[in-house]
């Protein structure tokens, strides 16, 4: 597939700055995010190339520099806006959430967004509460914005190029534990369009359909699951807006059981659309609940054995799906 | 009488009574459009809320005569007068405000979202201080498209209490950005004297992020207006933003709806203001006392606007509404 390896942070670097070249009406903004190059140095050596000018240090106004993003795609430019931890979406919200979302909309089609809003999700980097939730459900759950949750370096390029040339608002997630995880990239150029799931496993006893974070979690409990005998196959979504149903529901409809992993709080999250979408679109064909996975409904704590418990692991949804296919 | 300490000294130049003959007319188109929107408001015939520019005309013509078209302009939710100023059309306006395909934003946006970019309005917003990130924004890109725009954010007094609008001020001084930030002090958020709600001086938040700072009669639009062009110039010239406030005052409530407002300020403050502070009356009076025109002229541009206004809400009230296909289009680009 590919004559090289990239990390994740230097496939998204990649992305940033081929679509940089192409285009002079991209630019950075954030905190950090020039000669720091971001507290994750996935940005490290793009100002170098593009400068002050284009890889814009800012003050820490998230929700200031997010509506000057807002603004300025609506008035020509491209910005992709940095914000350093998921966990400070709550501080931008009105930006995204009742400007950048609204404004195609409500302006009736006349005016544009383009924009890329790049942050982070993931737990178990011993940050506590405040620098590790995977708060994507919130924006999905929004009209007009789009939302791209990447699990490969290979994906992680291709959507953000997919994201830069988008019209509309994209809110682009990145799994903070995944910047050093090495994957197959081509040097020739390549897009992936958003709402087209990607089957990372092919398999026909049980569907784990996973986001993010939780597709590596799928893939080892996967190969796990195939040592005793149960096929599993992993489908990771891409993008949950828009959704790929119809790849889900033929999934399920194929192995008859499916539990969707999402690193997202449990409760009224990701899992439960998803869920609900299989349970919708192959109810006859289902030999068991659709089971959902999701981060436990407490703040992330800050000692490493407590934060372990929070989210699903390899382990926990090897045991779910034993349980699915009545191998317990 | 609070907000209302200046008076109207400079004379009119005799060679530009046409340019303030055009300032008062679109000051009448403002008032002769809300006057018609209170009158659907009541009948039953406009849905949802209205707010009310009447009283702050001078604000909104004073600032957008001193603009290029395609300067932008982000408006708030008493945002009529801005639209009107910047160069929205009265029927298409109402058709926005009746809900209708016609409408500016195909109905889509009602009273409080009017967009028309082809007069460089950006849009009204109705989350207070909502449009702050925004008219920044357009700003940042004008200066890094080397297009020479400016951009004006409307806001009013309330919105002194949203951080946002002190993140982008910040970055505005920094970045030397092209903006205007004009704070329409009007006494009220919403129902509450902003007394109340406002610790220390209102241009002094400026003044500490280092952005040039201008306080001015509101409804005087003369004042506005030139002090609106000194500040555009500096913009122009790439000396980077400033703060203009315009002390003014709204005559009706917060919105249509609020009639019943003895308990947050007195019928006699509202009858002074309308006799003694009416920017429509004083312009006039300076024309008239000047001998530059007389009560006829004056009069004629009333009988237009209001027959203007009048066609606009037969065409608006005659025009179709959105086809139920239309409602989950434009959701994307």
């Amino acid at each position: 597939m590919s004559d090289r390896e990239l990390t994740f942070a230097e496939a998204i670097r990649e992305a940033l700055a081929e679509e940089m070249r192409r285009d002079a009406r991209v630019f950075i903004v954030g905190e950090d995010v020039a000669e720091a190059g971001t507290p994750f140095k996935v940005l490290m050596g793009l100002v170098d190339e593009f400068g002050k000018d284009r890889v814009i240090d800012s003050p820490i106004s998230e929700s200031g520099f997010s509506g000057i993003g807002v603004g300025a795609a609506m008035t020509g430019m491209h910005p992709v806006v940095d914000i350093m931890f998921g966990d400070f979406l709550t501080l931008v919200m009105d930006q995204v959430v009742n400007q950048a979302a609204k404004v195609h909309y409500m302006s009736g089609g006349k005016l544009k967004v383009p924009i890329v809003f790049r942050t982070t999700l993931g737990a178990t980097r011993r940050s506590a509460a405040q620098h590790s939730q995977s708060l994507h459900a919130w924006v999905s759950h929004i009209p007009g914005l789009k939302v791209v949750i990447p699990s490969t370096p290979y994906d992680a390029k291709g959507l953000l190029k997919t994201a830069i040339r988008d019209q509309n608002p994209v809110v682009f997630f990145e799994d903070k534990m995944m910047y050093k995880l090495k994957g197959p990239v081509p040097t020739a150029e390549y897009m992936i369009p958003f709402g087209v799931a990607d089957v990372k496993r092919r398999g026909h006893d049980i569907s784990l359909v996973a986001t993010s974070s939780m597709v590596q979690v799928a893939l080892s409990a996967a190969d796990k699951l195939g040592q005793i005998g149960i096929d599993a196959e992993v489908i990771d979504p891409r993008t949950t807006k828009p959704l790929d149903k119809q790849t889900l529901v033929v999934s399920a409809k194929k192995t008859s059981r499916a539990i969707v992993i999402d690193e997202g709080y449990e409760s009224y999250g990701v899992t439960a659309e998803i869920a609900s979408v299989i349970a919708d679109g192959a109810f006859y064909y289902l030999d068991a609940p659709v089971k959902r996975m999701g981060a436990m409904d407490v703040p992330i704590p800050f000692s490493p054995v407590l934060e372990d418990l929070t989210v699903p692991t390899e382990e926990s949804v090897f045991e779910m799906a034993k349980v699915l296919c009545r191998r317990n | 009488m609070e907000n209302a300490e200046s008076t109207m000294t400079t004379p009119i130049e005799p060679t530009e009574l046409e340019h303030w003959l055009h300032v008062y007319e679109q000051m009448a188109k403002i008032r002769a459009f809300e006057e018609k929107v209170n009158e659907l408001y009541t009948q039953a015939i406009m849905p949802g809320l209205a707010h009310l520019y009447s009283g702050q005309e001078a604000v909104a013509v004073g600032v957008c005569e001193a603009l290029r078209r395609e300067d932008y302009i982000t408006s708030t939710h008493r945002g009529h007068g801005h639209c009107l100023a910047k160069g929205a059309s009265i029927d298409r306006m109402f058709a926005e405000l009746l809900g209708k395909e016609a409408g500016y934003c195909k109905g889509k946006g009602g009273s409080m979202h009017i967009a028309d970019p082809e007069s460089g309005n950006l849009g009204a917003n109705a989350i207070v201080a909502g449009s702050a990130g925004i008219a920044t924004g357009a700003a940042f890109s004008a200066k890094r498209r080397g297009s020479d725009q400016v951009a004006v954010c409307f806001f009013g007094e309330g919105a002194l209490g949203q951080g946002v609008l002190y993140e982008v001020m910040n970055m505005a001084s920094l970045w030397k950005l092209p903006i205007i930030y004009v704070c329409e002090n009007n006494l009220y958020n919403e129902y509450t004297h902003y007394n109340e709600t406002l610790a220390g001086e209102v241009t002094a938040r400026a003044k500490a992020f280092g952005i040039h700072v201008e306080s001015v009669d509101g409804q005087d639009v003369q004042q506005v207006y030139e002090t609106m062009q000194e500040l555009v110039q500096r913009a122009r010239r790439g000396e980077g933003p400033a703060f203009l406030e315009c002390k003014t005052y709204r005559f009706y409530g917060h919105h249509v709806g609020d009639i019943s407002r003895t308990y947050y300020r007195a019928k006699e403050e509202e009858q002074q203001w309308r006799l003694e502070r009416d920017p429509l009356k004083l312009l006039a009076e300076k024309l008239v006392t000047q001998r530059l025109t007389d009560q006829k002229v004056l009069e004629q541009i009333q009988t237009n606007v209001e027959a203007e206004v009048e066609v606009g809400v037969q065409f608006a009230m005659n025009a179709a509404f959105p086809e139920p296909d239309e409602v989950d289009q434009d959701v994307y680009a």
